[in-house]
């Protein structure tokens, strides 16, 4: 494609969150020719601001069996073709003296209908499987909840897209649409790297901004409904538990405990917030408190847990078509034909649904592409992995298959308890540090880690301490994986996530951000920029140790290297 | 015995700012690097281990439990705890017949006191060495310690035992293995001194060895029962109001800390009763409790060498203080580093190199100052130290037994 925009697109896909990057790598699997366009970074909105919960519709089955059913069947889906991005750990639901016991037998009852397998076990049970539960349990329930990380899977599908073909523009915000006769044409572009427009046209654009698809669609002329509303999470700085806790009662705040990678997540908090917060969302002191009290009753050693930093994502709720108040809100997948519906064709917008079902929503919605575009290509994507999750691309090198449970029965496509595959999981023995280093790149990456080249001392050198990534590692994401600055390289690898916040880490990326052709006044602002995003998530819970660690770190950048003093505003 | 997975903040890991000053002052980080180091080995280790035990690295194992780390942590992080509790609870090494055989070292004693010059000429012979060395992996320039034809208990008990209730003051001695099966005259040193002073001393009602060669050595079940024994000696001899003195930095360490830190076993109630000989004889002087006399004639130049263990506790000042009450005496404080055998750590093959490299630094400068002896309270380190330089190496205690005027002392013990 040339910059004069004269190239032509089957579909232009907006937005690179799981739902752009699903319907990127559906549509490019079905044989368009797809452009995805995404404004600052892939999961950079919702996607990549939720627990990280892999869920098994148990949460939704009282309330909602339609989602719930949607769930489970995307949860099986998602374990066998993203094994990568998936933790197969189980999850509770746990019934406290203060909860009623009753909702037990309504919710497996529930659960059962929806087809997900929800068994009840002894409170002694619950406690030996997750050490960490509230051991004033009186009730248990035993579901197949899992943890998945939404950054990479989001990687995974944008990689998957590309293999296919699509071509992907980050950093390209939509400042208008080319619409003639009533047909929408082409998209313009603002490259905010290099502050220039284009125009791009297409036969079909897809809206898939989640809250951000509002503005995008006022952008159209059309009017889509939605209410954004906030939810609060804190990160704690280790596992406290591997198994998901969640409380057994109707769904309220703060009653979900999720283990992803190196940390756990407690939330959320849920509140309506005006548009022009969506970008610049702050977790309160009341919301931090809310987390830690109600966090607390579920894993008591959260009392006592290091908080890393407390962040926000805001759920796109759609006002259903019927009634624009809010008051009747859809939490379902929400598709729209915009020539049926307001009598624009050529696009079409996708929202509502969960990180859970972008697999599905993305199914409906290339399907909606398909037949605007008269193909009959079938949806493949349930069946065929991401790269990442192909086992058998990793024969060259020892694949670790650390990702499977490493407690009790595991589940298969039809929720049935399957063997455990211990053995294989605890395989590893031999000693280096490039090993665990390797492993925890594998455990990011799966079978691509054998792409990733830690062959010699330099390479296997780590850049980000706590989270064990190697220069190598750093190395592949700067080269493949569409790396702009240290927040992209952070959502790729997790440098700068770890105890320490970029404290050890932010330069030493920095400087590799540099050697790859960044200037060094560039990456000394971006250096500042990281920072000060880090900061951001650490000042709700600026006290005690996490205090101590950012004032160390501000010795380290203010204190010995010159930076600029961060200001709170 | 604590759980580990209820309590997953122990050890205070989450505690580490990351200032990496641990893996500075690692004697092992700085010589070997197959070893990641503390900061890396233990408080981000630690959270990789708890997403999954498959993320233990047996590199582990080249940590030599020397606690340096600790004692260089600003913000009370027990680093070494925390790498010593991950082999514990991750290793899935098993102990061979080599890791059997140097970590039992009551059974080994026992035996080879019996046969005592029979054991230790066999032990110096050329090809004995070679199979250690090629079958058990026990390096070849390793000496072990000679063993005793007569064990430090039975001497005690045929010669000393019944002088002791005549003494206003008692103590009893946790004399450890070291005494009891090499080198009985250090045991005897101490009863000459605390007599002196005016303390009887006795023995523990059963005194086992105090598990630090088992820990390191993965026999932790054994440990623990070892360790509940010297417990119950120790709480009965508190309860009689006599502390318990050992002569040996490590043996004392352990049985403080190692115990509950490691091992899981709460001694807050008799901890403060477990001291160290010359802490306790300092302390007594120190206080006006009780007063020495020393030999006029008594002149060397001594070097003191700081044992990880010391510095962990914090106590090397009482031995060099005690040290340095001596009128004859001309001390250097050595600067405190490891002399890199850590027990059992440097008798294997596979540290050799490692243990050398270590203590190389200290092997010159001692060889530097040419002190008449390199004094000492750990008895490992005498053995590295002995192998490793020209010079001999002594106790703190027998340098006060053989600079101690014995009837002056006793007599300004009585009037007082």
């Amino acid at each position: 494609m040339n910059s004069n925009g004269e190239s032509h697109f089957d579909v232009i896909i907006i937005g690179g969150g799981a739902t752009g990057a699903g319907t990127a790598r559906d549509c490019a699997m079905r044989g368009l020719k797809v452009l995805l366009v995404e404004r600052h970074d892939f999961a950079s909105g919702a996607t990549g601001r939720n627990h990280g919960l892999l869920h098994s519709g148990a949460r939704y089955a009282v309330t909602d069996h339609e989602s719930a059913e949607e769930c489970i069947k995307e949860n099986m889906i998602l374990r066998r073709i993203a094994s990568h991005c998936v933790e197969e750990n189980d999850g509770l639901f746990i019934t406290l003296p203060e909860d009623d016991l009753a909702y037990q037998a309504k919710f497996v009852e529930a659960c059962t209908a929806a087809g997900i397998n929800a068994e009840v076990i002894d409170p002694a049970l619950a406690r030996s499987l997750e050490p960490s539960v509230n051991p004033e349990l009186i009730g248990a329930v035993r579901v197949p909840d899992g943890s998945i990380d939404p950054f990479r899977l989001t990687t995974a599908n944008i990689v998957d897209a590309k293999l296919h073909g699509a071509e992907v523009l980050t950093m390209h915000e939509i400042t208008g649409f080319v619409i003639e006769n009533g047909r929408m044409k082409g998209v313009k572009l603002l490259d905010h790297r290099t502050k220039r427009t284009k125009t791009i046209y297409s036969s079909i654009t897809v809206n898939a901004g989640g809250i951000w698809g509002h503005n995008i669609a006022q952008l159209a002329g059309v009017t889509v409904n939605m209410f954004p509303a906030k939810g609060a999470l804190l990160v704690f700085g280790h596992r406290v538990n591997n198994m998901i806790i969640n409380r057994c009662r109707k769904p309220a705040n703060a009653d979900i405990l999720v283990p992803g990678d190196l940390i756990c997540v407690i939330g959320t908090t849920s509140s309506r917030i005006p548009f022009d917060e969506c970008d610049n969302m702050h977790v309160t002191r009341e919301e931090v408190d809310l987390l830690l009290s109600e966090g607390e009753k579920l894993a008591p050693s959260l009392r006592n847990t290091r908080i890393l930093r407390a962040y926000a994502g805001v759920r796109p709720l759609v006002a259903s078509d019927s009634d624009p108040s809010g008051r009747s809100i859809s939490r379902g997948i929400v598709l729209l034909d915009h020539e049926t519906r307001d009598g624009l064709a050529g696009f079409i917008t996708i929202t509502g649904g969960k990180l859970m079902t972008y697999r599905l929503m993305a199914e409906w919605c290339t399907d909606l592409v398909c037949r605007k575009l008269n193909s009959d290509r079938k949806c493949q994507t349930a069946e065929i992995a991401l790269p990442g999750s192909r086992k058998e691309e990793s024969q060259a090198r020892k694949y670790y298959d650390i990702h499977g449970s490493a407690q009790g029965p595991k589940y298969s496509l039809d929720g049935v308890p399957q063997p455990s595959r211990d053995a294989s999981a605890t395989a590893v023995t031999s000693a280096s540090q490039a090993e665990t280093a390797d492993k925890s790149a594998e455990w990011r990456h799966g079978s691509i880690n054998a792409e990733i080249n830690a062959t010699d001392a330099d390479s296997r050198a780590l850049v980000c301490e706590c989270e064990e990534v190697s220069v190598a590692e750093v190395e592949y994401a700067i080269s493949n994986l569409h790396i702009d600055n240290l927040v992209n390289l952070r959502r790729r690898t997790r440098v700068g996530m770890g105890t320490c916040q970029g404290e050890l880490c932010a330069c030493r990326a920095a400087g590799q951000l540099a050697k790859a052709g960044r200037c060094a006044r560039s990456a000394q602002d971006d250096l500042e920029k990281f920072l000060q995003e880090r900061w951001k998530g650490m000042y709700p819970v600026a006290w005690g140790h996490t205090l101590s660690e950012a004032q160390f770190t501000s010795w380290i950048y203010e204190g010995v290297y010159g930076l600029p003093v961060i200001e709170n505003k | 015995m604590t759980d580990h997975t209820m309590n997953i903040s122990e050890n205070n890991f989450e505690q580490c700012l990351k200032c990496t000053v641990c893996t500075v002052y690692c004697p092992v980080a700085a010589v070997k690097p197959e070893y990641p180091g503390p900061k890396q080995a233990g408080p981000d280790g630690e959270r990789l281990r708890l997403k999954k035990p498959a993320f233990f690295d047996e590199s582990l194992k080249y940590c030599l439990n020397c606690k340096r780390c600790e004692v260089a942590c600003p913000h009370d992080v027990r680093i070494g705890d925390i790498i010593q509790s991950a082999r514990i609870k991750y290793s899935t090494k098993k102990p061979g017949l080599r890791e059997m055989m140097l970590a039992n070292t009551d059974f080994m004693g026992t035996v080879a006191t019996t046969m005592a010059p029979v054991v230790n000429a066999s032990l110096g012979l050329k090809p004995v060495k070679a199979i250690l060395d090629s079958v058990m992996k026990i390096d070849a320039h390793r000496t072990f310690p000679k063993y005793a034809s007569q064990k430090f208990e039975t001497w005690y008990h045929r010669h000393a035992e019944a002088d002791q209730a005549k003494y206003a003051h008692h103590v009893s001695f946790f004399h450890g293995c070291y005494i009891n099966y090499n080198y009985p005259q250090l045991g005897k040193d101490f009863v000459r001194v605390m007599n002196a002073l005016g303390y009887g001393v006795h023995l523990l009602d059963r005194e086992k060895c105090c598990g630090v060669a088992l820990i390191s050595n993965g026999l932790i079940d054994q440990a623990r029962h070892q360790a509940e024994i010297n417990l119950d000696s120790v709480r009965k001899s508190a309860a009689k109001g006599m502390s318990v003195i050992g002569a040996s930095s490590t043996c004392v360490f352990t049985m403080r800390d190692e115990y509950p830190h490691l091992l899981g076993i709460d001694n807050a109630d008799v901890r403060n009763s477990i001291n160290l000989a010359t802490r306790f004889i300092f302390s007594l002087i120190d206080s006006g409790k009780a007063k020495i006399a020393f030999r006029p004639d008594y002149k060397l130049h001594l070097a003191y060498h700081t044992a990880c263990h010391m510095e962990k506790m914090g106590w090397a000042i009482y031995s060099i203080e005690a040290l340095r009450m001596i009128p004859g005496v001309k001390l250097t404080v050595l600067p405190s580093q490891c002399c890199g055998i850590a027990g059992t750590y440097g008798f294997k093959k596979e540290n050799y190199p490692t243990s050398q490299a270590i203590g190389s630094t200290l092997f010159r400068k001692i060889e530097e100052i040419k002190p008449d002896y390199v004094v000492t309270d750990c008895e490992t380190c005498k053995w590295q130290i002995e192998m490793s330089t020209s010079v001999s190496v002594k106790h703190p205690i027998s340098i006060l037994a053989d600079a101690l005027d014995f009837d002056r002392t006793t007599a300004l013990n009585l009037k007082t």
